[in-house]
């Protein structure tokens, strides 16, 4: 019953495995997408307060949400390398790394481009701001450790303790309006009870929210299909499988 | 012949301080790098005292920091070198005692030495002398948190040549919320409101990083020893 369980720990497995979800992932991802972004940007109504430049509540938002999203998921794929010694976590948290830090970089842009016309500015001192900045710094500093050492397990290993080290970064970033007065807006829809937002509005952002989450999935199998070969250019079914 | 782990933490720590007082030069530099570096920022600002002022918490912070952080490269770095490091780990005595003895010598020869500098630098500064307890107790609790965090990335880079740009750069943005609380703690002393939210943040952190911190620099020393 658990065999399905067991056999993730396995690279070639994970590798077919990868390579099954990945058009799946990735075709779900654009379909949701693709809805989000045409009703989102062309039919949902416009803010009462902001106008159109609310909508670009529609890549930033879920863009914030993956960035701390996948710095967990490298934390504790990192965590499962590094305590049960399993290789594929290291491979999961080199792959996650990446990615993570692009959507840093998207949530912090598409940020600074709502900013200028609401707050007046492209970039403030405030909690939730400079909390993200840590993450990105964060992202750079779990690539950068990875790729110093020579040997590269030791390096996995380096990379996932830094991970976890940094996790205590994430609920700062989430908690970051609630705790201070921060100029950033509180949560909208990641919290208890009805979202502050009319449905209308909603169903696009929650339609981007799944179609990031899907595109994530996607890349990271992508990702993880090549960091399984590089990991495992020495082995025997690697040679087979580029054979065949 | 079994030793008490009391009787551990105090050797290791005489070891340490011992060995720092035997190359002075080392104690130095970093307390006159932090003296230079904000001799530069007054320098820098065509000496317009009304702008030293409002700026000189941060500068004081940025440059306890920075100095902080120079020493931090040589924590684990000779003993890794001659195989000490490697002998106390096999020592069969907990390596995260060992771990917090070393770190609490290299607080008090760095650290405390830099707290102890700290109203010189403020009298050029130009901070009130009003503010020199908040400063210094500020300080002290921000540069032992940052040796605890700076520990953890000499263990993560103990194995490196070239580690200190990489010890920087996995630092710092760690120690960004030290510096956002010390600054404010010690600019609202200098305006006379009272500092305690500030210093209780900085205080919460200082205890958050000295309770579990020792068990990540004796994981990363494992990893990057074995």
């Amino acid at each position: 019953m658990w065999t399905w369980f067991y056999k993730l720990a396995s690279p070639p497995h994970v590798y077919s495995l990868a390579a099954t979800f990945a058009p799946w992932f990735l075709g779900l991802a654009a379909l949701l997408l693709g809805y989000g972004v045409v009703d989102g940007l062309a039919f949902a109504p416009p803010d009462y307060q902001q106008g159109d430049a609310f909508r670009i509540i529609y890549v930033h938002a879920p863009g914030a949400w993956m960035s701390t999203f996948i710095y967990t998921t490298m934390a504790v794929a990192g965590a499962i390398g590094l305590i049960w010694r399993i290789k594929v976590g290291h491979a999961v948290a080199a792959a996650c790394a990446p990615i993570g830090a692009s959507f840093t970089v998207l949530a912090l842009a598409t940020g600074s481009l709502w900013g200028k016309p609401m707050w007046g500015t492209y970039w403030a001192w405030d909690p939730r701001l400079t909390s993200e900045l840590i993450l990105l710094f964060l992202y750079v500093g779990v690539m950068s450790l990875r790729s110093a050492f020579e040997d590269a397990a030791r390096g996995d290993r380096a990379a996932a303790l830094l991970a976890i080290v940094g996790v205590v970064n994430v609920p700062i970033i989430h908690y970051s309006v609630v705790w201070w007065n921060s100029l950033h807006q509180g949560a909208t829809v990641a919290k208890l009870g009805k979202p502050s937002m009319d449905a209308a509005m909603l169903w696009p952002l929650l339609s981007m929210f799944l179609g990031f989450m899907l595109f994530f999935g996607g890349v990271l199998c992508l990702r993880l299909q090549g960091e399984v070969l590089n990991r495992e250019r020495q082995s025997n079914w690697v040679r087979q499988a580029l054979k065949s | 012949m079994s030793v008490g782990p009391v009787e551990v933490f105090l050797l290791v720590m005489r070891r340490e301080l011992r060995l720092s007082f035997r190359r002075p030069e080392q104690l130095l530099q970093p307390l006159v790098f932090f003296l230079i570096v904000t001799t530069l920022f007054p320098l820098g600002l065509n000496l317009q005292l009304s702008l030293l002022r409002d700026m000189s918490p941060g500068v004081l912070w940025v440059a306890a920091l920075l100095s902080s952080l120079l020493s931090l490269d040589a924590l684990f770095k000779s003993d890794a070198d001659d195989g000490t490091l490697e002998q106390l780990a096999l020592s069969g005595q907990g390596l995260v005692l060992i771990v917090t003895a070393k770190t609490c010598a290299h607080w008090l020869v760095t650290g405390a030495a830099l707290v102890l500098v700290a109203p010189l630098v403020a009298i050029a500064l130009n901070i009130p002398s009003v503010a020199f307890a908040t400063m210094m107790v500020s300080l002290a609790m921000g540069t032992l948190t940052l040796s605890w965090l700076g520990a953890i990335g000499a263990g993560l880079t103990v194995g490196l040549r070239r580690s200190n740009v990489l010890l920087s750069l996995i630092v710092l943005p760690l120690a960004m919320p030290l510096l956002i609380f010390g600054a404010a703690a010690t600019d609202r002393a200098i305006s006379q409101i009272s500092p305690a939210g500030a210093l209780y943040f900085l205080a919460a952190l200082c205890v958050f990083t000295c309770t579990l911190a020792p068990f990540a620099v004796t994981a990363a020393l494992r990893i990057t020893l074995e």
